[in-house]
């Protein structure tokens, strides 16, 4: 593991770039519990004062600190990502092993609603969401709105290691011994679609935070839970930039772009280790 | 022919099951959450002033009845559904009493224009300049193009276009950065033209930008996979034109994968469209939306978000339409 992990710094520019990105943002989203004062008070310090030794992201309009709230606010919002994440993986492992397995008429019927689903405009649905819910809406609501949702693009991935698994001896042998589908899916094709699984994991992660963002920024989810978006709400909504506040927007787009280059990377250059072929043009042999 | 008549009922027939499940996902949405959005309107009118409770009680039944929310649940599913066949969203709240479906005829021509054409370019843009990166692998300016794609690729679209946003309109106001075109103008002519084109260009950059990199680096893959090939080392040992080989030999096979790879992405791509439109005020479908939403405006939001996903699902269509013409040997198998 920690020799894989070497390897990967050494011989791969966009996983050490990734790597380095990630690792500050979370030391950011670790800070938050070490914030002097809860981050969302208002008037805990003076407003509207440029970064400073003293504050070392200014403080906005409302008399916060900006560093304090960003570390809050990236830590929802990459726990956020996080837990849909995790929650669409049940779905999408759950439906491309199936089909993947299964095959024929199961295979089809699971991968035509799986398309279906790739296609449709999520956007005004989960506003459409919102209007419903307004002031019920709930940050663990919205998480899992959108992780019944985001799965599907994955799905079709998961099966497509699935069904090159199927035709493979060891599937063979061990329906011949007797194992159950539960048993063939989760004991022998699970560990060779975890590498996938967890590329996977990172880009949807991009996905939700990207989506989050979006929603916040807007003001169409719960506007006092911060998180990145919430930040550029509430600094859009005290027009930040025509103020001359503009700390209060740019530290924020910026960390939230780190977290966004350093999770592609990162899946990229999974990927590429995935991928044995293109791993050994990377290390100077040929393919 | 008849391979090509049965490849289009097939595809004709998703086209029929993504407006099915999305226009079922949008119903579930406003029938099982707990809110009640005619309470909600009544709650929004009676907030500003005193009104009797029977005006209310009146107030409530017609609500309901526009809505489509009295009788039974399988009532109100065949009534929506009716709805939805007829594009009948009834008239909307907020620009009372002008049918929901004038105003997303007004909106519609707005994001589609902005959509198709910066879809279009960012499309032909990203495969073109990834293909020959694909190709000439070792070129500086490629490979500094290839670094560039790559990091603004996975950047959502709100994000570049508010950065756009405050580059032009604080940092060098040399764009227009909010509305299609010039209010008071002639609605017709050049001028007219050269306006809606000077308006459109911020919230096309930014999609451009974004979407580009994505067809920039698949591209890029597919092409250096398919340079090992065989037939491509056999070409060039046999002198054919090194032009003649990535453009007829190599980047039309690779075409094939990103138009499926455009099918698949037109869903996140009018996402795209939708929030770029908000942050310009372009007056299109997304800042309909947005407006319809904080105006409590039930019928209008309902209305774009099925106008959308019968749009987003039209469009694939096309594309699965003209695909064959452009690889026959998708309606062979």
């Amino acid at each position: 593991m920690m020799k894989t992990v070497r390897d990967l710094f050494r011989y791969n520019l966009e996983f050490a770039l990734g790597a380095i990105l990630i690792l500050i943002v979370f030391g950011f989203a670790a800070a938050s519990f070490f914030s002097p004062y809860p981050p969302m008070d208002s008037y805990v310090v003076a407003p509207d004062v440029p970064p400073s030794w003293a504050y070392p992201f200014g403080t906005n309009s409302r008399g916060q600190d900006v560093f304090w709230q960003l570390t809050l606010a990236i830590r929802n919002s990459l726990l956020f990502g996080l837990s849909v994440a995790l929650m669409s993986r049940i779905l999408s492992l759950l439906i491309g092993l199936v089909a993947g397995y299964a095959g024929g008429i199961t295979d089809r019927i699971l991968m035509t609603i799986n398309d279906t689903f790739v296609v449709i405009p999520l956007f005004p649905i989960l506003v459409l969401f919102f209007f419903m819910m307004r002031d019920n809406m709930s940050w663990p609501m919205l998480a899992v709105a959108m992780a019944s949702l985001g799965w599907p693009y994955d799905a079709r991935l998961i099966r497509s290691v699935a069904l090159s698994l199927r035709t493979r001896e060891f599937t063979a042998m061990s329906v011949f011994s007797g194992m159950s589908t539960r048993q063939i899916l989760v004991e022998e094709h699970l560990p060779y679609v975890l590498p996938i699984v967890f590329s996977t994991t990172l880009n949807n992660m991009n996905w939700s935070i990207g989506l989050e963002v979006t929603l916040s920024v807007i003001g169409f989810t719960n506007i006092e839970t911060p998180t990145i978006g919430t930040m550029i709400y509430w600094a859009n909504q005290h027009t930040a930039m025509v103020a001359g506040v503009w700390w209060w927007i740019l530290f924020p787009v910026v960390l939230v772009i780190m977290t966004f280059l350093g999770l592609y990377l990162l899946s990229v250059s999974m990927n590429e280790y995935i991928d044995p072929r293109s791993r050994l043009t990377r290390m100077g042999g040929q393919a | 022919m008849r391979t090509y008549a049965l490849y289009l009922v097939r595809r004709f027939a998703q086209f029929i099951l993504v407006v099915f499940i999305g226009i079922n996902i949008a119903y579930l949405i406003t029938h099982l959450t707990p809110v009640d959005p005619v309470e909600q309107a009544i709650s929004s009118v009676t907030m500003f002033g005193q009104s009797s409770p029977e005006m209310v009680e009146v107030m409530r039944k017609t609500l309901r009845e526009l809505y489509g929310l009295e009788g039974s649940a399988w009532e109100q599913y065949v009534s929506f559904w009716r709805r939805m066949a007829t594009g009948d969203f009834g008239p909307s709240l907020s620009a009372f009493p002008t049918p929901v479906s004038t105003l997303i005829w007004q909106a519609l021509p707005w994001t589609l224009g902005l959509l198709v054409s910066s879809t279009l370019i960012a499309w032909i843009v990203g495969n073109f300049l990834g293909g020959l990166a694909g190709y000439y692998r070792k070129n500086s300016l490629l490979k500094a193009l290839g670094i560039l794609a790559m990091s603004l690729q996975p950047i959502p679209y709100y994000i570049v276009a508010f950065i756009l946003l405050v580059v032009f309109g604080f940092l060098w106001p040399v764009l227009p950065i909010s509305g299609g075109a010039e209010m008071n103008i002639d609605r017709q002519g050049f001028a007219f033209a050269a306006s809606i084109v000077k308006h459109s260009i911020l919230p096309a950059l930014s999609l451009v930008l974004v979407g580009l990199g994505a067809w920039f680096i698949g591209m890029r893959s597919l092409v250096s996979n398919i340079v090992t090939e065989d037939y491509v080392t056999y070409a060039e040992l046999g002198g054919v034109d090194r032009r003649r080989i990535l453009f007829s030999y190599v980047m039309r096979n690779a075409l094939s994968p990103q138009l499926t790879g455009l099918a698949l992405s037109l869903g996140a791509i009018f996402n795209g469209a939708i929030i770029t439109e908000f942050v310009f005020g372009y007056p299109g479908m997304g800042t309909l939306l947005v407006r319809a939403v904080n105006a409590g405006d039930y019928s209008l939001v309902l209305g774009i978000t099925s106008v959308s996903i019968i749009a987003v699902a039209s469009a694939i269509l096309v594309i699965d339409i003209i695909y064959p013409l452009l690889d026959p040997r998708v309606a062979r198998s």
